[in-house]
């Protein structure tokens, strides 16, 4: 296959600091790639690497193929980027901000109005696009910034947490043309705080933590094989119940008030439950975010 | 250095100018409207007690003395504002920067653009004051259009100074201290108001390395129609600032920006 982005032992110091220790990733053309962890875990490091905006510190990175050391100009005239802040240009208009950023991809003037009527109709911005940028709205500026992000017809779009502070209408708009895009043929990298957004999204995605990879897969893999099907919550269970249900012999999760039960078959954990006191314990589907906090823990970072 | 300069460096300088057109009206009032100002204070009020000062031996009317110093102080006053506060705007709040350094323009590409932005400002403002001080009678034609490439030499010199110390002041509010240290006291002691020649040895010994100060000689030069090979050695000197300094600013924000 193709592969768009190869890290091998991709490195990031920031002087003692590891914030990418020895990353491996390679996203294949046409994948949607998920990049997961908690704050610091080292996802915008790899991200700017990738763009070349940040040199590395060690390991190898290429994209299309080519050394993002050396042909980083290249490199970044195949590529979108959607920054986690809005970096939209506050003293231009809407249609200003797509028209001024093809201008540096140096797009011929008529194209770049061609793509800019063409974008501002796919992110439904037409209505918009004489405004100020300071007058938008947080889903309205979103939308902008990954139109602009796609305005020189990139290969691959890489977003740094596109729908972080969007209400949930915005944020599923924002996927549906996320999935129009890659049903499209884009490449995309995605850093998000949200499993669901995530388990929802993503082909294939590594979730990382201290600059290094933990696990990668498919979502549905990545719950199979570190959460199993079914969970059976217990909220604040009382001394008794946590004993009853850590002695089970099955797997457990010991969250502090929250203690988790994970199992293969939702029956056996239904019997676990009938066992138990009512009222403290929910049954429910495993989910990436049971994954997730597994794999990185509970403490806060940051 | 300038292997990562690109042409496409006027894309971002041509960003500029389309954000600056965009409030054209209120961008051009206030170079017109100064020098008339200037002029009828100084040259109605104070010149009237002033009388006339003598240049290289010659009796020139304060208001003509004074209108190239307005002229130069102008120059530096516009690129040393663009180039600080205007471009940590856009840097540090707006993160214009962060979002060009996505595309194929480089850092050295972005920071050069601005620096010949803050120099084309100062060059618009000398087209602006110099016509309406031309008007007054207070500029030697054709000599006077020499104005212009020494704006962009003087801006280029600023700007780069500018531009250096925005790669390396933390806060906004920090630019008062090179403003207050530096930009007012050149403004005052650069024989825009009077000689320097009349300060005692040692201040004016030190006023003559101010780069305002051969901004200034060579504006007043071009301005009275006598210009010599001196405004030759201003014009050297005001660009080995600017050999000095963009550099040093080039470094100061790759240091700043690229982590």
């Amino acid at each position: 296959m193709d592969a768009v982005i190869e890290a091998v032992s991709l490195r990031k110091n920031f002087g003692d600091f590891k914030a990418v220790d020895g990353l491996d990733l390679r996203v294949e053309r046409g994948q949607f790639y998920g990049l997961l962890g908690p704050n610091g875990a080292g996802k915008t490091s790899t991200i700017r690497m990738i763009y070349g905006f940040s040199p590395k510190s060690g390991g190898e990175l290429r994209v299309f193929g080519q050394d993002v050391a050396t042909r980083w100009r290249e490199i970044r005239a195949r590529i979108g980027v959607c920054q986690q802040d809005d970096a939209l240009d506050p003293d231009l208009t809407v249609e200003q901000n797509l028209l001024v950023f093809a201008s540096y991809f140096a797009l011929p003037k008529a194209e770049a109005e061609r793509r800019a009527a063409e974008l501002l109709r796919f992110f439904a911005l037409e209505g918009k696009a004489a405004s100020n940028v300071r007058e938008l709205s947080g889903g309205l500026a979103r939308r902008l910034m990954l139109a602009r992000s796609l305005v020189n017809r990139p290969e691959l779009v890489i977003l740094d947490e596109p729908t972080t502070g969007l209400d949930p209408q915005s944020r599923h708009q924002l996927w549906d043309r996320l999935r129009e895009l890659r049903e499209g043929g884009l490449t995309i990298l995605l850093t998000t705080h949200y499993m669901e957004e995530a388990a929802t999204l993503c082909d294939e995605l590594v979730i990382m933590d201290h600059g290094r990879a933990l696990v990668r897969g498919t979502p549905t893999d990545l719950i199979d094989s570190h959460a199993g099907q079914a969970v059976l919550e217990l909220v604040d269970p009382d001394p008794e119940t946590r004993t009853a249900a850590l002695a089970s012999g099955l797997d457990t999760e010991d969250f502090g008030r929250r203690l988790l039960v994970f199992s293969g078959s939702f029956d056996e954990l239904a019997a676990l439950g009938k066992a138990l006191p009512s009222g403290q314990h929910i049954l429910r589907p495993a989910s990436l975010e049971d994954v997730f906090l597994r794999l990185t823990g509970r403490e806060l970072r940051e | 250095m300038f292997a990562n300069l690109s042409l496409r460096l006027w894309r971002v300088w041509a960003r500029n100018l389309l954000v600056y057109l965009r409030t054209w009206k209120v961008n051009f009032i206030p170079p017109l409207a100064e020098p008339a100002l200037y002029i009828l204070a100084f040259g109605a009020g104070l010149g009237n007690m002033v009388g006339s000062v003598r240049v290289s031996g010659e009796t020139v009317g304060y208001t003509a003395y004074i209108a190239p110093g307005l002229v130069a102080a102008s120059v530096m006053w516009q690129s040393f504002y663009e180039n600080t506060y205007s471009s940590f705007v856009r840097m540090y709040y707006q993160k214009t920067f962060d979002a060009m350094l996505a595309t194929p323009l480089s850092l050295e590409d972005v920071i050069t653009a601005e620096i010949l932005w803050g120099a084309t400002k100062a060059m618009v403002a000398t087209l602006l004051m110099g016509t309406v001080i031309a008007a007054f009678g207070y500029i030697h034609l054709p000599d006077g259009l020499w104005l212009l490439p020494l704006s962009a030499l003087g801006g280029l010199a600023f700007g780069s100074v500018a531009m250096w110390i925005t790669g390396i002041t933390p806060t906004i509010e920090m630019f008062n201290l090179p403003i207050f240290l530096f930009i007012t006291p050149m403004f005052l002691f650069s024989g825009a108001f009077f000689p320097v020649d009349g300060l005692p040895a040692w201040a004016s010994g030190l006023a003559r390395l101010l780069p305002l100060y051969h901004l200034t000689q060579a504006c007043r030069m071009v301005s009275l129609g006598r210009a010599d090979a001196g405004i030759f050695w201003n014009a050297l000197y005001l660009a080995g600032f600017t050999v000095v300094f963009y550099p040093l600013a080039v470094r100061a924000m790759r240091r700043r920006l690229i982590k």
